[in-house]
């Protein structure tokens, strides 16, 4: 962030579609020069949030800044002010025409000069490693390759605010990768402002600074990621997080912010302001769980006993799932199940610290 | 039969004639009704107003409205008691032009429509996205469905030049001036003079051939 004034900034933006108010409150301010991640699940608005920071649609309520000015009704405003950013959307669509007229198209339409046309999108295509293919007929592309050319087509313009949608949904390994390359090389290059929307949380943390967690339409938390991964504020962003211990229980005693849960046969301490008598969900990442095959001497708060239930691998990376009275689940390496070794049915000690417990109020 | 490929083979001036005529005015009537139907359908496609549904509705009903119905409308309009009548277009080429391109037009208008509405939804947002203004973006998604567009013509040109109706109540399908392939069809039939309406029937069904071939090329892009 080279600043603190928004480029781009809502208050109290809404979108009322078919009947259902698909956004509400959206009090967003997106700082020029930020690349700003918008995670959210399937259906919880990112797509309408960005039409309506594009000033594709007009919003049902609120209003939408570009730089200070409310650009929210007169048509002239919109139209001015969406010439200064570029949107692509998520599904990949060209035009049928060559890569090249593709590319030119944006700056056409802002009356750009023939030879600057050339130049420009000769630059771009570049850039994006296409330059073979400017006379192919671009639907005669791959998906990512037509990503790119929808991204190119974007940026060909310099817009001052870039807003991808789910850049790389449905899109191969191989062609994600390049995609990604791609959207670091103009953060790096041309500093512009980046609003993505993605449900990749692994890929929202490489591109971008800042996150909005959306769900249900509502705009949950803003914040840096590890914020987001470690503090989410309600029960749906946690599980949306990644965080697979979620543990219903109520505090049972407090002294110095640290806490006594009572869940439903033990009892898990962690660090909380949270009042005696309060109904919460306590939140344990994974990662943060360790397992030994006897009790530890160690700073860790909790500890249970229990069997092992389900043992399953992903790459280097094995996920343990314990019964201990509640179902608990620790990630470690397929190393350490080999060498403790660990299967299912065998009795395990997990810990985790009472720092490592994040405590979300419930209702 | 041997008699009717003789005809065409031999390039028969009347049967040559006949053929050249019925081109030349279903061209041209299809010419007219493509320049009406075409902004006339981008427009009702592109602007929101009240009852358009309707009018679609309207539209797609008059695709398969009788050629007579629309003869005998021309007609009325036309003859000489009717309002036009001073003009003297009755039994001319130029009455069965006015009525192939009323004939023509909802079923041009329709298909455009339909060819714009066919467009991606996503490619008029991206379009918008790119910056381009209410017009820009039509230009955009008439250019997308331009091979659709031209289906809807060559449609047009098919009925147009397979009518037979319209031109015999309005066209008189007077010998050397107003005859038409489907006309001398009807005519040579009932006089007997079959060799001749074979002739003209295949070269009818040649050029159906060739309207369908192209349009089966225009809807594979």
């Amino acid at each position: 962030m080279s600043n603190n004034k928004p480029i781009i900034e809502t208050t109290d933006l809404g979108q009322r579609l078919n009947g259902r108010d698909v956004l509400r409150d959206i009090n967003l301010r997106i700082e020029q020069g930020e690349v700003f991640a918008l995670i959210g699940p399937t259906g919880s608005g990112k797509t309408t949030l960005l039409r309506l920071l594009d000033l594709i649609d007009k919003p049902s309520q609120g209003k939408v800044y570009f730089n200070g000015t409310d650009v929210t009704e007169s048509d002239r405003q919109r139209l001015d002010t969406r010439r200064r950013m570029a949107f692509v959307l998520q599904k990949p669509v060209v035009f049928n025409a060559s890569v090249y007229d593709n590319i030119a198209y944006g700056l056409k339409w802002r009356g750009v000069s023939r030879e600057n046309v050339h130049t420009r999108v000769d630059d771009i295509l570049d850039m994006i490693g296409m330059v073979d293919f400017h006379k192919r007929n671009a639907r005669m592309l791959s998906g990512g390759e037509m990503q790119r050319v929808a991204i190119a087509r974007a940026i060909a313009t310099e817009p001052e605010v870039l807003l991808l949608d789910e850049p790389t949904a449905n899109l191969d390994p191989v062609s994600t990768a390049k995609i990604e390359e791609l959207i670091t090389d103009i953060i790096q290059q041309y500093r512009t402002t980046i609003v993505m929307a993605t449900h990749d949380m692994s890929q929202g943390q490489r591109l971008a600074d800042r996150v909005g967690m959306l769900l249900n339409g509502e705009i949950v938390q803003t914040g840096g990621w590890h914020e987001a991964l470690n503090s989410p504020r309600n029960r749906e962003m946690a599980k949306f997080v990644g965080i697979e211990n979620i543990i219903n229980g109520v505090v049972v005693s407090s002294e110095d912010n640290v806490v006594t849960i009572g869940t439903d046969d033990s009892v898990i301490e962690a660090v909380s302001d949270c009042a005696v008598g309060e109904q919460i969900h306590a939140c344990i990442r994974s990662e943060e769980v360790i397992l030994a095959l006897s009790r530890l001497s160690s700073s860790a708060r909790n500890t249970f006993t229990g069997d092992i239930t389900r043992l399953t691998f992903t790459g280097p990376v094995a996920r343990v799932e314990i019964d201990c009275g509640f179902r608990l689940v620790a990630l470690v390496t397929r190393r350490s199940v080999e060498e403790m070794p660990l299967e299912k049915g065998k009795k395990v000690y997990a810990s985790f610290k009472a720092t490592a417990v994040h405590v979300i109020r419930r209702g | 039969m041997t008699k009717a490929i003789e005809l065409i083979v031999s390039l028969d001036p009347e049967v040559m004639q006949i053929a050249g005529r019925s081109l030349a005015l279903a061209a041209s009537s299809c010419a007219i009704a493509t320049l009406i139907a075409i902004p006339l359908g981008s427009v009702i496609h592109f602007n929101s107003f009240r009852g358009k549904r309707l009018l679609v509705n309207i539209i797609q009903t008059l695709y398969s409205v009788p050629t007579v119905v629309v003869g005998l409308f021309v007609f009325v309009f036309i003859s000489r008691a009717g309002p036009l009548g001073n003009l003297g277009l009755l039994f001319t080429p130029a009455a069965i032009i006015i009525g192939q391109v009323l004939l023509v037009l909802p079923i041009m208008m329709g298909l455009t429509i339909s060819a714009l509405r066919g467009v991606d939804v996503t490619l008029t947002d991206t379009a918008i996205s790119l910056g381009a203004n209410r017009f820009q973006t039509a230009a955009l998604v008439i250019k997308e469905a331009r091979f659709a567009m031209l289906g809807a013509v060559i449609m047009g040109f098919g009925r147009a030049i397979s009518e037979v109706g319209l031109s015999l109540m309005v066209g008189g399908n007077i010998r050397g001036f107003t005859r038409t392939l489907t006309t001398a069809i009807s005519l040579e039939t009932s006089k007997g003079e079959l060799e001749l309406s074979i002739a003209l029937g295949i070269i009818l069904l040649f050029i159906a051939l060739v309207v369908s071939i192209v349009l089966n090329r225009l809807q594979q892009r």
